[in-house]
């Protein structure tokens, strides 16, 4: 049986989709997305530095664009005025439709600007765009993003680099019950377990960075991170057993000796 | 001479610099940058054909590591 992620029209093997920011170097980020089985990575669009230019290496050295989708971000936006003028640059610069689209809305905590968000969103649909939105996680939120067009939703699972995994599993599971489009976590995940939660909810998929890139070795986390994507989307279509406040014998009680 | 806002700094360029010369002077190919000329973006098809304006704000961007 085949177990495709499908997001406008394009089939992803793997569930997991990597960020390509925080890692110690080059060759770490390299052979970390490798590990991960990723075929999605995310990237972001930022002014080149004038003084450095042509010594420092190209990131998009390292990521073959034959191998992964290069999703690029709107990361460190607050306006929706900023987001679609770097949603447009980023898909000149990489010949791409798709963008991750983020509307920031409060600098401690990163939490989105649910309506700027829903202002660009509107814009680059129209304009043509593969429109990914982090959001907060509001099931109401998620449905206007739907209806406007977004062929996947990414709500948050804590705050963006913190680590604090799964913090509201209920909103989640509200999204993908009521969602006619794949929702994806993006942020929050800070290790393997996080990861498998958020799969066996019914997730679709899980977008991280920080929780592979910051890891003290983040080639075994991504290796981790793979496997608990796996083990928790098959933990998802296998379905779980209800949970029982007392104990239920696995061995049968007939035929003990006396 | 032309004076312009080039990535947040002051940089002047020749009369009837186009973008396709600013980015020659710049060192920078074409591929995996793109421009924008006061807020708008410059697709690449019209780096040829776009002049630079004395009081430009331009940026030039390109993609790094992210999440």
């Amino acid at each position: 049986m085949t177990d495709s992620l499908e997001i406008a029209g394009r089939g992803f093997r793997s569930r997991l989709f990597l960020g390509t920011g925080k890692y110690p170097s080059f060759d770490v980020m390299k052979q970390a997305l490798e590990r991960s089985g990723t075929e999605v990575v995310t990237v972001a669009v930022r002014r080149v530095n004038l003084d450095d230019r042509g010594r420092g290496e190209s990131l998009l050295d390292h990521v073959d664009p034959s191998r992964y989708l290069i999703l690029p971000n709107t990361a460190g936006c607050y306006t929706a005025d900023e987001a679609v003028r770097t949603a447009r640059l980023a898909r000149e610069a990489l010949g791409t439709e798709w963008i991750k689209l983020e509307v920031i809305g409060d600098r401690r905590t990163l939490f989105p600007d649910n309506e700027a968000l829903l202002e660009a969103a509107r814009t680059l649909v129209s304009e043509g765009f593969v429109v990914l939105p982090y959001m907060g996680d509001d099931p109401v939120l998620a449905r206007k993003l739907e209806d406007l067009g977004c062929p996947a939703v990414m709500p948050l699972a804590a705050p963006i680099g913190s680590g604090l995994g799964i913090r509201n599993p209920h909103n989640l599971r509200i999204i993908i019950e009521t969602a006619k489009v794949p929702v994806i976590v993006d942020a929050g995940v800070g290790t393997a377990s996080d990861a498998a939660v958020a799969m066996e909810i019914g997730c679709h998929g899980v977008l991280m960075n920080t929780g592979v890139a910051e890891a003290k070795d983040p080639i075994l986390m991504a290796d981790a991170m793979r496997l608990a994507v796996e083990a928790g989307r098959k933990a998802f279509l296998a379905g779980r057993i209800p949970k029982k406040s007392h104990a239920a014998a696995s061995s049968p009680l007939d035929g003990r000796i006396e | 001479m032309i004076a312009v806002r080039l990535n947040g700094e002051s940089r002047t360029f020749d009369d009837g610099t186009t973008v396709e010369a600013m980015l020659k002077v710049l060192g920078l190919g074409p591929q995996r940058v793109a421009v924008e000329r006061n807020r708008r973006l410059v697709e690449r098809a019209a780096y040829q054909t776009t002049f630079l304006a004395d009081g430009d704000a331009i940026e030039v961007v390109h993609l790094v590591g992210g999440g």
